[in-house]
């Protein structure tokens, strides 16, 4: 019942909506991951930013989809239902209860059982249109399981449309760049700032109007 | 509204045109593979999907014809917002001026001609800044007024002209009614952008205005506004009360104000350093650049129709 309702939820209401209300140019879609085990890595700059990346893959991977979500932010009311089964989010937790080793197990079940995690190493959604410093929860994860591949995605746009702190929705067109893989190179400091430069060249093949 | 059979002959000879058109456009691709062949399979995808719709929609209903006019210039206005600079603090008054779209094509769609006619231009121009001025923020305050206001001119009001030719088109077209009078001129258009283009590649020298488009020739815009007189002259007389003499002088008009429109998108697009829309930013050399040469065409058009035809002093 609540796969039902997953599917409907995007098949019926967030891909229309995104289509008529954004329109989305995909460069390089051909990149993203096929199938699981994999890990796609995006800049946050809105809560429309996973919607939207779920909906760049096709419908029929949406079992697979699993973005990582802080348990804290979503909580348990109707909200972290909703963002739990319908989304279908991996909740982590970063309050500090659960020791940091045991931190990562639900990922890597979840890459074990083939699914293809969305995550977003900012930590949060920054100021809007603008990288920040990753979080090095995504090397420490891959570190784990080296053979997962990793899939660089730069979005713009979304946080125009719905940036932080407002639920005034604003259409603007949102443009995509996805990067080649990265497989783990063996030192987790190496594997960021190679992440990090990979994303900042991807943010560059855009020429975006300034947003002040 | 029933279609007369002069929009259903002229729609048959498009079809037939295009079927022509993609059939040249295969070979060529097979045989000299490169951009402009790629170009060209481009720009006749779009037309079949451009005649697809519109027939589609003259077949249903006016007023799918409207909505659907009105989709092609929200689409617009939203790739012109997402490649303009523009302020964070304007995100309500961006939400106003897409709000006014849906308004715009109503008044076109009732065909009160005074409402459709100064909604934009008095009313959106007045309650933009307005709104911006009480947010507060002076830094930028003109840039942000002017190039809002422009945008929502350049694509809202003047793509709305498209549907207030079906309103007014059904009073005062005769037979072929707005469906032939909307035909006629979004025809015309196309095929003035072809005429230009061919004629350009085959003699063109000197152009223009060369600091905005290069390859827009004095040449290919005098071949391409002669030839799209002539086709102007064969078709007005069967899909509008245009007797010839006056239809071939709305081919000409129609011309002009294509390449205006045309050239008029190239130096935005180069004052935003996007200068090859499809390349740079993949997509967004989607609606804008399908729709430049109507942005003017489209007003230019019905206001001449407006004065010599529904004013009567032809």
């Amino acid at each position: 019942m609540i796969r039902v309702l997953r599917y409907g939820f995007f098949a019926l209401i967030v891909r229309p909506v995104l289509l008529l209300l954004l329109g989305t140019n995909i460069r390089n879609r051909e990149r993203l991951p096929p199938e699981g085990p994999a890990v796609i890595v995006a800049n946050h700059n809105s809560h429309l930013d996973t919607l939207a990346l779920i909906s760049m893959m096709p419908l029929r991977d949406l079992p697979k989809l699993t973005p990582v979500a802080a348990v804290d932010y979503f909580g348990k009311g109707a909200f972290g239902w909703f963002a739990k089964h319908i989304i279908g989010i991996l909740p982590i937790d970063r309050s500090g209860k659960t020791p940091r080793r045991n931190l990562l197990d639900g990922a890597i079940a979840a890459l074990d059982a083939g699914k293809i995690l969305i995550l977003f190493p900012e930590g949060t959604r920054g100021e809007p249109e603008r990288l920040v410093t990753y979080k090095k929860g995504i090397a420490h994860l891959i570190k784990i399981r080296p053979d997962v591949p990793v899939t660089p995605v730069f979005m713009h746009g979304l946080g125009k449309a719905l940036p932080k702190g407002t639920y005034l929705f604003v259409p603007f067109t949102c443009d995509v760049f996805v990067g080649e893989r990265l497989i783990y190179c063996g030192d987790v400091g190496d594997f960021m700032s190679d992440l990090e430069d990979r994303m900042n060249v991807l943010a560059q093949q855009g020429c975006f109007p300034t947003w002040e | 509204m029933s279609v007369s059979e002069h929009v259903w002959w002229a729609i048959a000879v498009i079809f037939a045109l295009l079927s022509l058109a993609s059939l040249i456009a295969y070979r060529l691709s097979n045989t000299r593979p490169g951009r402009s062949s790629d170009e060209l399979t481009l720009r006749i995808k779009s037309w079949w999907f451009m005649i697809g719709i519109f027939t589609v929609a003259i077949v249903i209903d006016r007023a799918i014809s409207t909505i659907f006019l009105g989709f092609i210039a929200y689409l617009a206005l939203k790739e012109y917002f997402s490649l303009i600079p523009t302020r964070r603090i304007d995100r309500i008054v961006i939400l106003f001026a897409y709000l006014s779209v849906p308004v715009q094509f109503y008044w076109a769609h009732t065909g009160w001609y005074g409402m459709f006619v100064i909604f934009i231009p008095v009313w959106m121009f007045l309650f933009l800044p307005m709104i911006m001025v009480f947010k507060g923020q002076t830094d930028g305050f003109l840039k942000a007024a002017g190039t809002v206001s422009w945008g929502l001119m350049m694509t809202v009001f003047t793509l709305s002209h498209a549907a207030m030719m079906l309103t007014e088109g059904d009073r005062h077209n005769g037979t072929a009614a707005g469906a032939g009078l909307l035909l006629f001129l979004v025809f015309t258009a196309q095929f003035n952008d072809v005429a230009q283009f061919t004629w350009g590649k085959l003699t063109g020298k000197k152009a223009i205005v060369p600091g905005v488009s290069p390859n827009k020739t004095r040449e290919g815009f005098i071949g391409g506004a002669i030839t799209t007189m002539l086709i102007a002259a064969l078709t007005g007389p069967y899909l509008t009360v245009m007797p010839l003499l006056w239809s071939a002088l709305a081919g000409i008009v129609i011309a002009m104000a294509g390449f205006v429109g045309d050239v008029t998108m190239s130096a935005v697009k180069r004052d935003l350093n996007v200068k090859d829309s499809g390349g740079l930013i993949p997509g967004h050399g989607g609606i804008l650049d399908r729709v430049d040469s109507l942005t003017y065409a489209a007003p230019v058009f019905l206001h001449f129709f407006y004065y010599f035809f529904v004013g009567g002093r032809a």
